[in-house]
């Protein structure tokens, strides 16, 4: 027990516990599990009422979801503060490819040559950070759901518009990987 | 274009407050599952782009069959929310897929560029990667610009 809370949870672990949050949305208030949403509820919250994919009630219909996305952040702060968060263990192919690229710091969530304030002023990190955000919010709102609403909840009830949009999630994904992460380092 | 998330059964301002903290604990748990599985890490999203470990794959995999077998289980014993009201899952609308497949790829770049998906970006932020900020401040802009530009976009 105690092994699991100092080390990395394995697949078999995290896959299920992730997949139990679907019907215990639904089982609270039939809401359909996608993180995205707040993306939107966040633009709403803050618009004139000029856009019209804004215009909505977004106290009445995200509240739950906002709330939810405040429990992620705070699940985050939790395992920061209480829970191990030691080395990514990733394959030592990864990480040879990693080096050959030119990454040089391996601890932490994410390379710090980039994901740091300091990177941040660099063009590597404003690409990264910047242009990858604007990229994360306009793909998942014009695709109308991310991983949670696509690929986990879509793909459950073998949704055809969501393994389309998990299909282009891995193209993308898959072309920048190969064609602009290794000009970042 | 009718997000299917934005349909609520709780219309009771004093109800929906007592069950917000419930929403608050699982988002919790979920936040730290990303974080101790490190799928909100940028190493295992390039891992997992790379097809060298089943780690995410595993992670993906596995949550889809657990929802899955989960939803078919509720629909099986006409299971209700707490509330009393029925659960229902829409489908959406497909048409040509333009924007399920230009927008998710337009998704997947931003993901290995920032190893992280909308969730990870806030996990993230709260586990002391300040900067991840800057992530969810251009992921909110960037959902504005679609907001924006959306009358000009292909959705059929």
């Amino acid at each position: 027990m105690l092994e699991l809370l100092s080390h990395p949870w394995p697949w078999y672990v995290a896959g299920p516990a992730i997949g139990l949050v679907v019907p215990a949305l639904l089982l609270l208030g039939n809401r359909q599990f996608g993180v995205s949403s707040n993306l939107r509820h966040l633009c709403a919250a803050f618009s004139s009422g000029r856009v019209e994919f804004f215009r909505y009630d977004w106290r009445h219909v995200g509240l739950w979801n906002l709330t939810f996305l405040a429990g992620i952040c705070a699940g985050g702060v939790v395992s920061a503060l209480l829970l191990d968060v030691g080395d990514v263990m990733i394959s030592p192919a990864t990480r040879e490819a990693l080096v050959r690229i030119g990454v040089t710091d391996f601890s932490g969530l994410a390379p710090s040559e980039i994901f740091s304030w300091s990177g941040l002023a660099t063009p590597a990190g404003l690409i990264a950070i910047v242009g990858g955000g604007l990229l994360v919010g306009f793909g998942t709102a014009y695709a109308g759901g991310c991983t949670s609403g696509h690929a986990i909840s879509g793909l459950a009830v073998l949704d055809r518009a969501s393994l389309l949009a998990v299909l282009g999630f891995f193209a993308g994904g898959l072309a920048c990987t190969w064609v602009i992460v290794p000009w970042l380092f | 274009m009718h997000n299917p998330s934005d349909r609520t059964t709780d219309d009771d301002a004093g109800r929906a407050s007592t069950g917000l903290v419930w929403y608050f604990l699982i988002g919790c748990i979920f936040g730290i599952v990303l974080i101790k599985s490190e799928a909100a890490s940028w190493f295992r999203i390039q891992e997992m782009f790379r097809f060298q470990s089943f780690h995410m794959y595993g992670i993906i995999l596995s949550a889809v069959g657990v929802a899955a077998l989960s939803i078919a289980i509720l629909r099986r014993a006409g299971v209700e929310t707490i509330t009393g009201e029925p659960i229902t899952i829409p489908v959406k609308t497909m048409g040509w897929g333009y924007r399920y497949w230009i927008g998710g790829a337009l998704f997947g770049i931003g993901w290995a560029l920032t190893g992280a998906c909308p969730g990870p970006l806030f996990a993230l932020a709260g586990s002391g990667l300040g900067v991840y900020v800057v992530a969810i401040g251009s992921a909110i802009a960037g959902t504005w610009i679609y907001g924006m530009l959306r009358p000009h976009l292909p959705h059929y």
